[in-house]
């Protein structure tokens, strides 16, 4: 058999078409994210010269990233902020799916879920300014608030603070959480659910027993498409954060472009991504055992 | 109490803070004072006539338009592929290449934006509005992606093997009966990088140099309190604009369900 008839036949397989189809697409990724996640890595362990990158293998960015009291207070708050986002969202997201796909009609659904998304793709920095806006001294909560008179005078633990940043990504990545559990509870086979309460469950243990369990995957998509973003939003703690707000990206912000120190601006990055990573798979692990159930 | 009563209250609830901002945005930017604060003032349109004598904004708008038209089509191109790669083929790798290709989803703009940056400096690429596509088709490409294999998956592979059958070439029933099948799901997923293209922050902020983009401008305006109702009016134009641009995708999208004789999962992810 010759080379070019072999090659023919390869170009016959399924595997080879699969790879040849996807290769402009997958190049792309690893010429554009792979290879830069790469060198942001490398940057990390790397010196900063004045005005150049000394090639010097160090773990001082780490040593810095990680002692420095403002650079560790900061990745906490990153951390516990978006920890916090993450559990509201996902739990004020969870009814709203629930709704949509056992109470509203099956011709309406992609109404609703339409209707849910648009706030997510109209102009994220005007929405986070808005938020300024409704929480803010003379905003909206506060006058409407005085005019009711339940205040005597303007809450201000309201904006420019930890509060305001979780209120405000809570509400950007609502439909992020919702889609997610949707389609889980979508796939559940409603017979199951019958099959439940004849066997004598009540509704709501039918609920903690059949609906939840099934509906974990989507839960788990929509904590990690929730978590992971969330750690390095930059607009939002910069808009409405205040100094005692300041979250990761901000970080990660001010050593790239104001104080041109590559390497601990990666080793920031790549910490943060790292603990975000950890983290995530502490929580899937947790899950499999919850799933497991009791022995 | 009918059925999912209480859940319906909630719901409409949820609805109300989803799109707070967005009611509110229109009543700054026609509301008569410089300062955005209640109670409204009355009523006027001169924010509106302040935008439209903005120097930078007009040559932001453009730099934008050129940056989300481009995004989109290479996106989509790419999405086109890779949808298909994934809906039809087996290969190996495969769940590896698309973890990659799919991994900007979750992944923080802002690592997107400082990987890039970093590595185009080092080859001295001059940053550029080029610069800002190659981030955008970026994160664009796994939305389209996730559109356009909704539109391969309800593709009837025997209509594919008909066109084999009676004598045409891979690439011609790839032209004459695929493309026109998924078409919809194109032109959805043309609209929605679009969408997301223009309305991108963080990467056209370290990636764009020192051409202004749209985002670019408006944050930039937030500083000055004097100019932050003309932002209002923007931004009502822009929601419009985007409301518009999203019916029309979700339109196509349903057609290119229903096309296919596929099943409406809803939504766009």
């Amino acid at each position: 058999m010759n080379a070019n008839s072999r090659w023919a036949k390869l170009r016959q397989t399924e595997a080879a078409n699969g790879l040849m189809m996807i290769s402009p697409t997958a190049l792309y990724a690893i010429l554009m994210l792979a290879a830069p996640l790469g060198t942001i890595l490398l940057y990390s362990f790397l010196t900063d010269g004045y005005l150049e990158i000394v090639r010097d293998f160090t773990f001082a960015n780490y040593i810095e990233a990680w002692t420095n009291e403002l650079y560790r207070s900061v990745m906490i708050r990153s951390l516990g902020v978006s920890m916090v986002v993450t559990l509201v969202t996902v739990v004020l997201a969870f009814p709203i799916a629930y709704f949509v796909s056992f109470h509203v009609e099956p011709s309406k659904k992609s109404l609703w879920l339409f209707l849910i998304t648009i706030p997510f793709w109209t102009s994220y920095l005007i929405r986070v300014f808005l938020w300024k806006v409704i929480l803010g001294y003379n905003g909206v909560i506060n006058s409407g608030l005085l005019g009711l008179g339940f205040i005597e005078e303007p809450l201000t633990f309201i904006l420019y603070n930890v509060n305001s940043v979780v209120i405000t990504l809570a509400h950007a990545y609502a439909p992020f959480a919702i889609l997610p559990i949707f389609v889980a509870l979508e796939k559940i086979d409603r017979s199951l659910l019958e099959a439940g309460q004849d066997l004598g469950e009540s509704k709501f243990m039918t609920f903690l027993r059949v609906t939840l369990p099934l509906a974990m995957p989507g839960v788990i998509a929509s904590v990690l498409i929730v978590f992971i973003p969330t750690i390095g939003d930059y607009v939002t703690p910069q808009l409405v954060g205040g100094p005692e707000g300041r979250m990761v990206a901000n970080l990660i912000q001010l050593q790239y472009l104001k104080l041109d120190n590559y390497p601990l601006g990666s080793a920031i990055a790549v910490s943060a991504m790292g603990i975000v990573t950890l983290v995530s798979l502490i929580f899937i692990g947790l899950n499999r055992r919850y799933l497991k159930g009791p022995k | 109490m009918m059925k999912g009563g209480w859940f319906k209250v909630y719901a409409i609830g949820y609805l109300v803070f989803l799109y707070a901002p967005i009611i509110i945005l229109p009543m700054f930017a026609f509301n008569d004072a410089t300062v955005i604060a209640f109670p409204l003032t009355g009523f006027s349109t001169r924010w509106f006539s302040a935008m439209m004598e903005q120097p930078t904004l007009s040559l932001a708008v453009k730099n934008s338009l050129f940056i989300a038209v481009t995004s989109a089509v290479l996106a989509t191109t790419l999405g086109v592929f890779a949808a298909r790669a994934s809906t039809r083929y087996r290969f190996p790798m495969k769940a590896g290449l698309m973890g990659l290709i799919m991994l900007p989803l979750v992944l923080p703009e802002i690592i997107v934006a400082v990987s890039l940056l970093v590595v185009l400096l080092g080859l001295g690429v001059s940053l550029s509005l080029w610069t800002v596509i190659l981030g955008h088709v970026l994160i664009c490409t796994p939305f389209t992606i996730a559109i356009l294999s909704s539109a391969f998956q309800s593709l009837d592979q025997s209509l594919e093997e008909a066109a084999y059958d009676l004598g045409e070439s891979a690439a011609s029933t790839f032209r004459l009966i695929i493309l026109p099948l998924v078409m919809p799901g194109i032109i959805s997923s043309l609209l929605i990088s679009f969408t997301i293209s223009l309305d991108e922050f963080i990467i056209a902020f370290f990636l764009a140099g020192t051409e202004p983009t749209l985002p670019v401008f408006i944050f930039s305006q937030f500083r000055f309190p004097a100019a932050v109702p003309v932002i209002m009016a923007l931004g009502t134009v822009l929601v419009c604009l985007s409301i518009v641009l999203l019916t029309i995708a979700e339109y196509f999208r349903r057609r290119g369900i229903a096309k296919s004789g596929g099943k409406d999962t809803g939504g766009f992810l």
